[in-house]
């Protein structure tokens, strides 16, 4: 029963999205401040790649070298996410290009994969990896055994930041604050909320769930690393948010839909059901996402449709004449 | 009750700069506790500005705040909400996705706002309590983008009382109103005044004024005029002070047009509003050469949209919009031009106006096509275009080159116009023409809609203005919820209101 095609799916879609989870979690933070961050890809390149390296340099034991991993690609994430947040709240610049910019930058092609090279990780095992937390005769349990019980504490620490998250939102004064900026800065400035400060605030936190989440990767999907080795992951966790309708509840199930059908692939395979052209679907996901992002985010009536913050991409200037 | 001997608010020597303009010049205002205080002065005169200096949006250049005759310095409006100074903005600050009880909670660091873990449902026997004892009901859980505008400038006003406000300072309240709601809000100011709170009432308009304050103060050009006490002044007396000089009342002499063609047939139009509801429901309207049509009604009743759908910025979901006779093509802007329709908008910096743009270029946005030569652009035909239209309709400005945004808002309108009125203009759509303008502007404006209308063009005026409506119209129709009717007694402003307000004068009165 547990090598049902899917019981295997929903477990690994699980696993392959909770990179997914983190990452939307992250957006969303910094989206219902009214910040938009398409720099999440970038985030999410050199938090797996510092992650990565922190385990592979520090020598001590398996628990704090890999809680030490995800703290560095938290911080590596949150301090990308800070240039971002210096250029569109302070600078005022143009959140989509910024966000981009910040991508180009950190991508394959850039940052992550100098630091990669540079620092010799390519072709490497990891030495320290995210493993199953509850025992192998618990995961044997019919259906939630591989589902629930078959994951590594990310899986779980995120479920715990879902939830969290949503009592944040719709719970607590400042919860009540972030989505007051995110929807009328104006209102918010003039009930003495310090707009700057919140989508700082959210936008570097957003940033630090990117790092983790491209953390999870290095650490627990595929225990290695490559140049570019999100392939696309940030931009899927950007229109996830849009799909949930930036709600945390919804970005849960989104990522672990996208994560299944990731994960559908070379199953099919793996069981010799050949569905023809399903692999160039899949690969060809992220830049279909890509465009769709970017024509809803840029189109008003569909933004407000689907419920997006009402400020969201715009500077805030303090009314002057 | 005894006059305490601080007043509530002293502000003295106040000087405001902005680029250019010297919006407050050492102005003094006092206003006492348990008054309604009206703040009367044209636009530009610096009422908004100086009330900003008092809720700490704006940093005075000069002079000094006293409340209850303790020194104050605001940084922001926080400090001022802190110290129990509040504002209804004319343009509202509230959050359109939170409910009223949100709105209220945002913010608020004494009542429910105060704890980490918050529950809005815990202020709504509150706010229904505030709610009925100052004559303002709301639904605390309804989302304030269900709202009407009155409604929505409700919950401004119970969010500052809710903040135990003791200064309320309210900018241009009436102008979102019919006659009314602003008489029922009226009351509620006087109640919250007779309870020792301080009302700052600013207005442009003089009946307001005599109805609701204690006292009066005038502000022209950025300077404080003279306080009066209401009692002791006459319209007549506030006018002269206001405006400094007679002003000379355009107004048309009543002359029958129902002889002339119809130029303009709306007929069972509908469209959407920015939000993909109908705005306009079903709406037909006849206007004949040389006639004045006038379309009162509140903000957010589907005035704006309307004209919009006539002037093909906005597609019609249903119905036809005819120019003599011929149809014009749906959602097409360039179209209506082309077929007769000129479009004076709304917002004429946004949607009028290209700011960054000459004013030559300005001119020629509707006329490229004709002053071209194959893909090139005549320039000097387009700056001899631009330098007759400013000698011919008075544009104050250094040449056709000048961009755009360095002109008042007299003077945009007034290019405005300029490019509307061309020889093929059969109907003219002016929308809120004079919104903002100065007296003197106001009346250029006038006077060049009665001259369109005196050459056989069709105007259609889209108003929130009755003192303009009354002064032009030849036939007043209302627009209430997307839906017009037509104006029976065009002198009654009592039939008039009550059509704002969605009634009927046939029918029984409204709240029985």
């Amino acid at each position: 029963m547990n090598n049902s095609l899917l019981v295997v799916l929903i477990a690994s879609g699980v696993a392959y999205g909770t990179p997914l989870l983190y990452a939307a979690l992250g957006e969303l933070l910094a989206e219902r401040s009214g910040v938009l961050n398409l720099g999440v890809e970038g985030m999410m390149l050199v938090g797996a790649v510092m992650g990565f390296w922190t385990v592979e340099r520090l020598h001590t034991n398996t628990a704090i070298a890999l809680a030490a991993a995800v703290l560095v690609a938290a911080v590596m994430g949150a301090l990308m996410a800070s240039i971002h947040a210096f250029l569109v709240i302070t600078l005022r610049a143009s959140q989509i290009v910024s966000g981009l910019a910040l991508t180009i930058f950190a991508g394959a092609a850039g940052l992550s994969s100098y630091l990669g090279n540079d620092l010799n990780l390519a072709d490497q095992p990891a030495v320290h990896t995210f493993k199953a937390v509850f025992p192998a005769s618990m995961q044997r349990w019919p259906v939630i055994g591989p589902i629930v019980f078959g994951q590594n504490v990310l899986v779980y620490i995120s479920w715990v930041c879902v939830v969290a998250i949503w009592l944040y939102l719709s719970r607590t004064r400042p919860g009540l604050n972030v989505r007051s900026v995110g929807e009328s800065p104006a209102a918010a400035d003039t009930m003495g909320i310090n707009v700057t400060a919140y989508r700082y605030a959210h936008t570097v936190a957003g940033g630090a769930f990117a790092g983790v989440a491209g953390g999870t990767i290095t650490l627990a999907i595929t225990p290695q690393w490559v140049a570019g080795i999100t392939g696309g992951a940030g931009w899927i966790a950007i229109a996830l948010v849009i799909f949930a309708f930036w709600r945390p509840e919804l970005c849960l199930v989104g990522a672990y839909f996208f994560g299944a059908l990731q994960a559908l692939a070379p199953q099919l395979q793996a069981r010799n059901i050949s569905l023809g052209p399903t692999v160039l679907w899949t690969n060809a996901l992220p830049y279909v996402m890509t465009i769709v992002v970017l024509v809803v985010v840029s189109s008003g009536t569909a933004r407000s449709r689907l419920g997006a913050p009402a400020a969201l991409g715009n500077a805030y200037v303090r009314e002057e004449r | 009750m005894t006059a305490p001997a601080e007043p509530a608010v002293s502000m003295q020597g106040i000087t405001k700069q902005f680029p250019g303009v010297v919006a407050n010049d050492h102005v003094d205002f006092e206003a006492a506790v348990g008054e309604v205080h009206a703040l009367l002065g044209e636009n530009g005169a610096g009422k908004t500005t100086l009330s900003h200096v008092l809720t700490g949006l704006y940093h005075p250049d000069e002079g000094r705040i006293f409340l209850y005759g303790g020194r104050v310095e605001f940084a922001s409006p926080r400090d001022a909400i802190d110290a129990g100074v509040c504002m209804v903005h004319q343009h509202f600050r509230l959050v359109d996705r939170f409910t009223v009880a949100e709105n209220l909670v945002l913010g608020d660091r004494r009542g429910e706002g105060r704890h980490f873990h918050i529950n809005p449902g815990a202020v709504e026997s509150q706010v229904r309590e505030l709610g009925e004892r100052y004559r303002l009901p709301v639904d605390p859980s309804a989302h304030v983008w269900q709202l009407s505008v009155g409604e929505q400038q409700r919950v401004e006003i119970l969010s500052a009382l809710y903040r135990e406000a003791r200064v309320l300072i309210l900018d241009e309240p009436t102008s979102v109103l019919t006659p009314d709601e602003a008489d029922t809000l009226f009351v509620t100011l006087r109640q919250i005044a007779s309870e020792g709170r301080t009302v700052i009432f600013i207005s442009h308009k003089l009946h307001e004024v005599m109805a609701v304050s204690d006292r009066v103060t005038v502000l022209r050009a950025g300077r404080a005029l003279a306080t009066v006490a209401t009692a002791e002044a006459t319209p007549h007396s506030l006018a002269a002070l206001m405006v400094g000089r007679d002003i000379e009342v355009v107004s048309r002499p009543a002359r029958a047009s129902s002889e002339s063609p119809a130029v303009l047939e709306v007929e069972d139009v509908w469209a959407d509003g920015d939000r993909g509801t109908p705005a306009v429901r079903g709406v037909s309207l006849t206007v004949r050469a040389g006639e004045v049509v006038a379309v009162a009604g509140v903000a957010g009743n589907g005035k704006r949209e309307l004209a919009e759908a006539i002037a093909g910025l906005r597609p019609c979901t249903k119905g036809s919009v005819r120019v003599d006779g011929e149809m014009v093509k749906n959602g097409d802007a360039r179209a209506a031009f082309e077929t007769g329709i000129g479009y004076v908008p709304e917002d004429r910096i946004g949607t009028g106006l290209s700011p960054r743009l000459s004013i030559a270029m300005n001119l020629a946005l509707r006329s490229f096509r004709d002053s071209s030569r194959g893909p090139l652009l005549r320039l000097r035909l387009l700056r001899a275009n631009a330098e007759e239209a400013i000698r011919a309709f008075d544009i104050k400005a250094s040449g056709p080159d000048m961009e755009t945004d360095y002109l008042s808002g007299g003077n945009l309108q007034k290019v405005v116009i300029a490019r509307e009125f061309s020889e093929k203009m059969k109907v003219l759509v002016a929308a809120a023409p004079t919104r903002g303008l100065d007296v003197a502007a106001v009346e250029t404006v006038h006077r060049y809609l009665l001259e369109a209308a005196e050459s056989g063009t069709g105007v259609l005026l889209l108003s929130e203005d009755l003192d303009e409506i009354l002064a032009l119209s030849d036939r007043i129709v209302v627009m209430y919820e997307g839906r017009l009717s037509e104006v029976e007694n065009r002198d009654s402003i009592e039939e008039i209101g009550l059509r704002m307000a969605g009634g009927e004068p046939d029918s029984s009165p409204i709240g029985s």
